[in-house]
């Protein structure tokens, strides 16, 4: 019996340790095909060449510096969009909205959360494109502004969930210490309420970043997708996503250009590690403080 | 004067909430109101027919729901036991906290680099090739983060005194998991799951290299064949036929297929949520 209870417990450990395994075979499995690219087109190629031309017949090029640049690019472009909107609604749900104004908007943003990221990138081009090449007067509007109103929609309601979740979370203490001084609701909000959740916004609005990096179809949708270095905000690029996506189909497994594409995955698993950790370790930090 | 800055403020807050939910509705009302007229019976029941510029899409809502099954298939178990070690067995040790940020990471992982992952894996080294399997793992391990968590949420709001009470009358620790607890959990469980199959009926990224094809005249007839999925057929229809133009109509009925899809997914999990926090409070 006692045996039993005892396999039974190591069987669960086993399935909770997978998470690990999964995590790290994820990297490693990446590493290694990376590694053939690393050894035929040398580490310092990748990084700070911005030429990306695998297909050429007579020689084929491999910096991802214009892709990375890109990624970066419509990423940032969305932050300044999804943050302060983002965190202005998170701010209203928690702080002015009604229980009954909550309860009826939380779930709505819960269902813009769950639209596939196709299906943006589809409205990308017949919706926000078309606009796009109206206002600035260009032939299309395929471009960087466009991904970056997109992948915007998408991070919102991450932001907008943890960013709500960290202002609830500030003890009622504090804002009653500060209203028995005589401030306004406003004047709390801001002085007291926000800086107290400041770590747990950080954290959301990094783990928006990261649903901007590793998006994939709406960029491939909706940036026009020219592999070069780009210049402006109406300029069309090329993500790491979409470049894995645009062209993984299209090689023969186990070249040097497969691999390289590999390497792109595991630049885009790092970045996107690295904004997780971070956003944990501020977010785990945050709820000792407030000692929840 | 404070007074007319606070209302001030908190209009702005406001408006910015409005700005949110104005952003879904115009998805909404976009894609609706422009797919409705293209829905009908033959849309729903018939394959692409005259090199997709007419018929319907039944393959890629069959392919979809193939894959969608896979993926619960593989992903809620394991993550249901997860869960339950992390919940019932786990001490605080620095291995439940590295387990814990490995969820949360996996969580944060790129849905193209889950797709590189698949193809290494599943098509090339476990040589299931490109087909619903390997597409329907590779989504499995996507969803994976969110069932444990979904799952694990569940388990902790199964009260202590029905571990407690199985306990005392002798039970064992599964015995107490398996007769007390896990009923209790199994609508929040279910919850999760459901979340989980929307999330995986609506991505493309992880599919694109692992079995999705762009058209098939047939059903797929194994596990082993490849597929049509709804979100992939949306993406051919816009970015990749010869005839755009021509199967615009064709996309916007497909897109409010995928959205109907998702979203009733949706509602069906966050009804199940509401009505068991109002059942709960009493």
């Amino acid at each position: 019996m006692a045996n039993k209870e005892r396999l039974i417990k190591y069987f669960f450990t086993f399935t909770g340790v997978l998470s690990i395994i999964f995590l790290l075979g994820i990297f490693f499995l990446l590493l290694y095909n990376s590694v053939p690219a690393f050894r035929k087109i040398g580490i310092l190629e990748f990084f700070t060449s911005a030429r990306w031309n695998p297909t050429s017949y007579t020689k084929p090029t491999y910096g991802i510096l214009s892709l990375v640049v890109s990624t970066l690019m419509v990423t940032g472009g969305a932050m300044l969009i999804s943050v302060p909107l983002g965190i202005s609604c998170a701010a209203y749900l928690a702080e002015v909205a009604t229980p009954m104004v909550r309860e009826i908007v939380k779930p709505i943003i819960e269902v813009l959360a769950g639209i596939p990221s196709v299906v943006v990138g589809f409205l990308g081009i017949v919706l926000v494109g078309p606009a796009i090449a109206k206002i600035f007067n260009l032939p299309n509007g395929l471009n960087a502004i466009n991904g970056s109103i997109l992948l915007a929609i998408m991070s919102l309601p991450t932001i907008i969930s943890i960013s709500e979740d960290a202002i609830t979370s500030v003890p009622e203490e504090y804002k009653m210490a500060s209203l028995a001084l005589g401030a306004t609701r406003w004047q709390t909000l801001w002085k007291v309420v926000i800086p107290a959740s400041s770590s747990g916004i950080i954290a959301a609005i990094m783990l928006g970043v990261g649903r901007a990096v590793g998006e994939t179809m709406t960029v491939l949708m909706a940036t026009g997708n020219a592999p070069a270095m780009p210049h402006s905000f109406l300029d069309s690029v090329r993500t790491m996503t979409a470049t894995i996506a645009i062209e993984l189909g299209e090689v023969p497994y186990n070249t040097t250009h497969y691999y390289a594409l590999f390497v792109i995955g595991l630049v885009l698993f790092c970045i996107t590690f690295a904004v997780n950790l971070t956003s944990d370790i501020v977010l785990h930090k945050h709820q000792e403080k407030l000692g929840t | 004067m404070k007074k007319i800055k606070e209302k001030l403020g908190f209009t702005i807050l406001g408006l910015a909430t409005v700005v949110v939910l104005f952003i879904l509705g115009v998805i909404l009302y976009d894609i609706s109101s422009k797919g409705i007229s293209v829905i009908s019976w033959e849309f729903l029941t018939q394959p692409p027919k005259a090199g997709m510029t007419k018929g319907g899409i039944l393959p890629a809502i069959v392919g979809t729901l193939y894959v969608s099954l896979i993926t619960v298939l593989f992903s809620v178990p394991l993550g249901i036991c997860a869960a339950i070690y992390l919940n019932e067995y786990a001490k605080k040790s620095t291995l439940t906290r590295i387990i814990r940020v490995s969820i949360r990471n996996l969580a944060g992982v790129p849905s193209i680099v889950y797709g590189l992952f698949g193809v290494v894996l599943f098509v090339q080294m476990f040589k299931f090739g490109t087909c619903i399997l390997s597409s329907g793992l590779t989504l499995g391990l996507l969803t994976l983060p969110w069932t444990i968590t979904a799952s694990e949420e569940a388990l902790r709001s199964v009260p202590n005194s029905y571990r407690e009470g199985a306990l005392a009358l002798g039970a064992t620790k599964w015995q107490a998991i398996r007769t007390n607890v896990l009923p209790y959990a199994l609508p929040g469980i279910l919850t999760g799951t459901i979340l989980g199959l929307a999330r995986a009926a609506g991505e493309t990224a992880p599919i694109l290299f692992t079995g999705v094809a762009f058209f098939l005249p047939h059903l797929p007839g194994s596990i082993f064949s490849q597929f049509m999925a709804l979100p992939y057929h949306l993406y051919i229809l816009a970015t990749q036929h010869p005839a755009i133009e021509k199967v615009r109509p064709l996309a916007y009925g497909t897109a409010l297929v995928l959205i109907l899809l998702v979203l009733s997914l949706n509602s069906v999990a966050i009804f199940i949520r509401y009505y068991l926090r109002r059942k709960r409070r009493g």
